[in-house]
């Protein structure tokens, strides 16, 4: 498979292209059913998006168009004049896609107020709003299959180690007191907020070193509060497995909305975010961002493997993980140790928050409970309860997620785990680290 | 504030399909959880599988209405014994990891441009009503009815279709839990093991409470889809949260608990819908935007949710002997 791409693109346009890519491919096979349709919405929807696709005065035929934005989407191919017209159900803010790859030889956007071939648009008074690209000569280069999966897979260690963050905090404390947590992705999501607040522009815009920091501490003292306020109760009045866990669902719900309440329902950047790209190590293009979040991520997690495996606490964690009340015997503070797997899973989970907010770009209210999925399919593939088995399971997921994209649409890059998280639990239930007792 | 307006709103709901579909699949999810003690957190793909079933073979295949029906149920039938096979066997909470990602999978395969002939992706489907309106038995002109419960005939033909669906599935539920099979699937409940030493195969016995609720789970996916369209940013996980909330609110291993539950959740959430903007518009809750407002209803969703775990996990009508939670 080749796919064109500019030569100055960052990696993230490189997945829009693939992305664009398979999309060109499947309307090359489905326009025929969509007609060629130059209108599509104008019945429907008041607001309309219209334009006129021009090289050198030259009208382009078949050139196709899409329209993205709250909720909504659709793509028309401009007619033998080069015109286009899109219906949308809201006067609000949408992002105008020109196909590259319909675009004839040698013909790129060349628009200084586009990003990429993506333009924001927004309604002024009227209903109707024209958007016009500039078209202007540049080279398209051709990156082969093996040149994607370098650049897939340096994403997918990335992205595995950032969910292997999120992914220990959940194994750690099912380990250790049984719990599957749903409010893992508020969690994150916090940590997220946090940054936002400290760092962001709208709010105190600290600079990063000092934000960061703050929110992964936060974090902390929220994982604090929410052990002090529900979880030491409830396992003090010896309320049953299940039901805690539905009380976590109740959490996630509750935080998620608070979350919404007050930061709204938009996307927000933190500051650096979508920074420049240097070349590393061949065709894999990396950004400053993703090169530091993927150090952060391995000192962090050496830091978890050396205090789980060398401290005493950390031992003390892996004996209650194993027998509990054994563990209680001997002479452990069971309840001490599970205060700080509270805290300590918070604040990973604050960070994978933070460094997945660069990784999308972006923060929302409910973003944490977009990847609670993967990270309980990370921890169930490497068995549930053992701390390193969700830093393999992670590893995996990430990889996959990232490499799949090279095969299927992007929009189903998830399906793809979560079905070889079921297919392993087939042959394999305890998972790939988990030893067969512990499924029961 | 107009309190008669307010109240108004809030009793139409007691009867809206929302309230009805909810119920339905309410009921399915009461035979997984309550009755069988399956940690089902798929409850949504199975509602999905309904409405899409449903909607598709009117749209692509020009099937009649009750043929959709059929398809849509079907559909779950499949989709339960295709979860069930590998999952049925696993620990409870196995169970709930592998119901949620499968429902997600489901989700995203009826979102995805992949398969946009037939799905129409994001946008969802519509435009199906001919036949299911052609076969209404009321045929009055304009609305009719009193107080809040003004209808046109097809919007009668809805609720009371749905209403039908209600009182059957409730029906079939007391009769299956009275039956010496649903005294198998409580005992499952309260001890796998000891049914095991029974001579009972408890394997198939769950795989039929899961076919059983998922069914149910799948009318509850038509009843939605009748009246308006399919939508797919609606069969979300947290649905299936919802219905957890509507279970354990009325009493998870009760007749009419989800049934109930589903009238208090709907109810309460219209009354919320229409009273909080009315409260800031005369400035009365200075500080919260309209849509602050719509978040704050979730809020309490959440918080409902925890408390009543926590307080009353047998529920409304649950009776405290018979233990909901397993383990």
């Amino acid at each position: 498979m080749e796919v064109a791409r500019r030569t100055n693109q960052r990696k993230k346009r490189a997945i829009l292209a693939l992305f664009g890519a398979v999309l060109a491919l499947m309307a090359i096979t489905s326009t025929a059913t969509a007609a060629s349709a130059d209108e599509i919405g104008t019945d429907e929807y008041d607001y309309i998006f219209s334009g006129n696709v021009k090289y050198n005065s030259e009208p382009l035929e078949d050139v196709l168009i899409k329209v993205d934005g709250n909720g909504y989407n659709a793509e028309v191919v401009t007619d033998a004049d080069g015109k286009w017209k899109i219906g949308v159900p809201e006067k609000a803010e949408y992002t105008i896609t020109i196909d590259e790859s319909t675009l004839p030889e040698g013909v790129i956007v060349t628009d200084e107020d586009a990003s990429g071939a993506s333009k924001k648009a927004e309604f002024g008074l009227t209903k109707n709003k024209s958007v016009n690209f500039f078209l202007g000569e540049g080279v398209r280069e051709t990156t082969s299959v093996w040149d994607q999966l370098g650049e897939r897979i340096a994403n997918g260690l990335n992205f595995g180690l950032m969910l292997a963050l999120a992914a220990i905090g959940v194994s750690l404390v099912f380990g250790t007191t049984g719990l599957s947590n749903f409010a893992h992705s508020e969690m994150v999501t916090f940590g997220a907020l946090m940054g936002l607040v400290f760092s962001g522009t709208a709010y105190l815009g600290w600079p990063i070193w000092v934000g960061i920091p703050i929110a992964v501490l936060l974090s902390a003292v929220f994982g604090f509060t929410l052990d002090f306020v529900i979880w030491k109760p409830l396992r003090k009045k010896g309320v049953g497995l299940v039901q805690v866990m539905i009380v976590s669902i109740g959490l996630s719900l509750a935080l998620r909305y608070i979350f919404q309440y007050f930061f709204g329902g938009d996307t927000q950047q933190l500051p650096g975010a979508g920074g420049a790209s240097v070349d590393f190590l061949g065709p894999i293009s990396l950004s400053v961002i993703d090169l530091v979040s993927m150090a952060i991520s391995i000192v962090v997690l050496l830091a978890v493997a050396f205090w789980l495996l060398r401290t005493r606490i950390g031992k003390a964690t892996r004996a209650i993980s194993d027998n509990p009340s054994l563990a209680a015997a001997s002479g452990i503070d069971v309840d001490r140790v599970i205060r700080i797997v509270w805290i300590l899973s918070a604040a990973l989970a604050g960070l994978s928050g933070i460094l997945w907010a660069y990784f999308r770009p972006g923060i929302k209210w409910d973003m944490g409970a977009g990847i609670l999925l993967l990270i309980f399919a990370a921890v169930t593939l490497g068995g549930l309860g053992t701390a390193l088995g969700a830093l393999v399971g992670s590893l995996v997921v990430g990889l996959l997620v990232e490499i799949s994209t090279l095969f299927i649409p992007s929009d189903l890059k998830y399906v793809g785990a979560l079905v070889v998280l079921i297919l392993v639990l087939l042959v394999r239930p305890q998972g790939i680290l988990g030893r067969k007792e512990r499924i029961g | 504030m107009d309190w008669g307006q307010i109240l108004n709103n809030t009793a139409a709901f007691l009867f809206a399909p929302e309230t009805i579909a909810y119920a339905l699949a309410a009921i399915g999810l009461s035979v997984h959880f309550g009755f069988t003690g399956l940690l089902n957190f798929g409850q949504a793909a199975f509602m999905a599988l309904g409405a899409y079933g449903y909607a598709i073979s009117i749209l692509s295949f020009g099937l009649p209405w009750w043929v959709g029906i059929l398809v849509g149920i079907l559909a779950a039938v499949a989709f339960a014994i295709v979860l069930g096979i590998p999952t049925l066997r696993l620990r409870a909470d196995y169970l709930a990891i592998v119901t949620i990602a499968a429902a997600e999978i489901v989700r995203l395969l009826f979102t995805t441009q992949v398969f946009d002939e037939y799905t129409n992706s994001a946008d969802g489907l519509g435009n199906y009503h001919a036949g299911f309106r052609a076969a209404n038995p009321f045929t009055y002109e304009g609305s009719a009815g009193f107080g809040p419960w003004v209808w046109t005939a097809n919007q009668l033909w809805v609720r009371v279709f749905g209403i039908i669906l209600v009182a059957l599935a409730a029906l079939i539920v007391f009769l299956l839990m009275r039956s010496p099979w649903g005294r198998v699937l409580k005992g499952i409940r309260e001890d796998e093991d000891a049914v095991r030493a029974l001579g009972k195969n408890v394997f198939a016995y769950k795989m039929q409470s899961l076919i059983i609720g998922g069914i149910f789970g799948a009318l509850g996916g038509v009843v939605l889809a009748l009246p308006s369209a399919v939508t797919p940013g609606v069969y979300v996980t947290s649905l299936t949260f919802f219905l957890y909330t509507i279970l354990l609110l009325g009493g998870a291993a009760t007749i009419f608990g989800p049934i109930i539950g589903s009238v208090i959740f709907w109810v309460i959430q219209a009354f919320l819908s229409n009273v909080l903007p009315a409260l800031i518009n005369d400035g009365l809750l200075p500080g919260m935007s309209l849509v602050q407002s719509a978040s704050l209803r979730y809020i309490l969703v959440g918080v409902a949710l925890m408390l009543i775990v926590i307080f009353r996990p047998q529920g409304i009508f649950g009776n405290k002997k018979e233990l909901t939670f397993v383990k």
